[in-house]
């Protein structure tokens, strides 16, 4: 199912979104729109509410306000788990490799919510790593391979949206280095992608687009052709 | 008659299977126990309860309807069951995510109340009810005597028990029960029903304890506090084997009835403490259980 990027299609449009857990204010009014096909990164420091967004996105924090259209679906008033039968995967940023599953039992455990998601074969030839090791308990994983699982497991749902969260972090450089080749597999069949992301050296040469968070609200936007010319107003965001 | 440590072997394997046949329902009590704790996260103080009303609905249906043995030990699980279902959706979930102690409390407050109200109707003297005619004579064994009923409560709550671990362990929805466990909100982000998954859950529980309470009610006394009187015990067995461990559940359940069955042979004033010495001691060198994670 190889389709090209749809520029038009709206497949995620946040308006003015806040969320809260308890008492803290996290998000203060995101609007964000991610096209059908588009990887789009969410960058800025720790805290700046780049996880909360995609959490606010799955319904997975306390109380928010605002609007999340998916696939032109308002779905403030979605349970958690109508979600992500709108065909999104959610990568989370502490992977959320069940211990009490070996690796088969996890990657089988999201269920298919759309057709033209990977097979089993597919998903180990693309990572051969996982049919090694199977029938191991997933949480005996090296870190790069439960990396690999969790992005794994939502690929097999055929979900057409994927939330990432902070898949490169702590991650060997090698290990990164064939996680990116995995996104850019990914793109090619026509994924939609919000990545958040610290390693900007690894989000730059991938991404369509990137939102700048500080202080739980978006500062900028920058697309890839601009990214040179505001290279300056990057760094100074990001501090590095 | 031949002696073992003083013991005449008959008075010994007398006490060995009534100590099996306890242990089999501390086993399948505990079991559920552990089932609703691992997903719910609540301590079920109602869990005597709904072993009680197994045995009241039993002793009810056949009062009032004739309704026999067999289509009881079907019926009342599913219908104390569904009462599970609906006390975990209209009472327990309200207060989930909250502190153990609300759960516990609201628990402990319905089991009361269960069993207050079933006090007033029926009064707290033993309710008769009669084994079917089948079960009626037993195995005359060498060293002992196997009444047929006994071997069949053995029986079934072995086959209940390995029937549970077999589907949490090795199934796809047992996959789901385990996950759960460790993170119901992301397996709700990957599209899983988990409201759905905890209300069947608890009810599932719940009818283990019922259909002990089936199994229990022609060899029990059946009266609105036999509940109370055996969840203590089933508390102190589900902390030794550790709290959420399924085949820890089962073992420990067995293993303590056995204990309890041979100090009634040596020691008898004992018995009904050695479970919680048992306990005493295993909190002390293994504080998460026997067969718990370690924390």
């Amino acid at each position: 199912m190889s389709q090209g990027a749809d520029k038009e299609y709206e497949q995620l449009r946040v308006s003015g979104l806040h969320a809260f857990y308890g008492e803290s204010h996290i998000l203060h009014g995101i609007d964000m729109v991610v096209h059908r096909g588009e990887l789009v990164t969410l960058l800025g420091r720790n805290g700046a509410g780049r996880s909360t967004t995609l959490k606010a996105i799955m319904n997975m924090v306390g109380r928010r306000t605002g609007s999340i259209m998916i696939n032109g679906n308002e779905t403030m008033t979605c349970q958690p788990h109508h979600i992500a039968r709108l065909g999104v995967g959610y990568c989370p940023e502490h992977r959320g490799i069940f211990s009490a599953l070996n690796v088969q039992e996890n990657l089988t455990l999201p269920p298919v919510v759309r057709s033209g998601g990977m097979s089993l074969e597919e998903i180990y030839s693309m990572f051969p790593n996982l049919y090694e090791r199977r029938f191991s308990q997933g949480t005996k994983l090296s870190g790069g391979e439960q990396q690999m699982l969790a992005m794994a497991r939502i690929l097999r749902t055929g979900a057409n949206m994927l939330l990432l969260d902070e898949i490169t972090e702590g991650l060997a450089p090698v290990i990164v280095e064939k996680l990116g080749e995995v996104l850019v597999k990914l793109k090619n069949k026509g994924l939609t992608i919000v990545l958040v992301e610290q390693n900007f050296h690894f989000a730059a040469p991938l991404a369509d687009r990137h939102y700048v968070m500080e202080h739980g609200q978006i500062v900028e936007e920058i697309s890839a052709d601009e990214l040179e010319a505001k290279q300056s107003v990057l760094d100074s965001y990001l501090g590095v | 008659m031949s002696m073992i440590l003083g013991v005449p072997v008959a008075v010994l394997f007398g006490q060995l299977l009534l100590g099996i046949i306890n242990g089999a329902f501390y086993a399948l009590l505990s079991l559920g126990l552990a089932v609703i704790f691992g997903l719910l996260k609540i301590i079920n103080f109602a869990h005597g309860a709904m072993y009680m009303l197994g045995a009241m609905v039993t002793v009810i249906m056949f009062d009032a309807m004739g309704i026999n043995y067999w289509v009881a030990l079907f019926l009342a699980p599913l219908v104390v069951g569904c009462f599970g279902v609906l006390l975990e959706y209209f009472l327990l979930r309200r207060i989930a995510g909250q502190d153990h102690i609300y759960s516990l409390l609201l628990t402990f407050g319905v089991a009361l109340m269960i069993q207050g109200i079933l006090t007033n109707i029926f009064g707290v003297s033993g309710m008769r009810y009669s084994m079917p005619d089948i079960f009626q004579g037993g195995f005359k064994l060498d060293f002992m005597f196997l009444p047929y009923y006994r071997a069949w409560v053995i029986f079934m709550a072995l086959l209940v028990c390995f029937g549970t671990w077999f589907m949490i362990e090795k199934t796809k929805l047992g996959s789901y029960l385990r996950a759960g466990t460790e993170d119901a909100q992301l397996m709700q982000g990957f599209g899983i029903n988990v409201p759905l998954l905890i209300s069947l859950t608890y009810g599932f529980g719940v009818m283990i304890a019922a259909f002990a309470g089936v199994l229990a009610a022609p060899i029990y006394s059946v009266t609105p506090v036999m509940g109370s009187n055996i969840l203590i015990v089933v508390f102190a067995v589900v902390v030794i084997g550790g709290m959420g461990s399924i085949a820890g559940a089962i073992i420990t359940g067995l293993l303590m009835g056995v204990i309890e069955g041979f100090t009634k042979v040596f020691y008898p004033e004992f018995a009904s403490a050695v479970i919680f010495l048992v306990m005493v001691v295993v909190l002390l060198i293994r504080p998460s259980g026997l067969f718990g994670k370690e924390a």
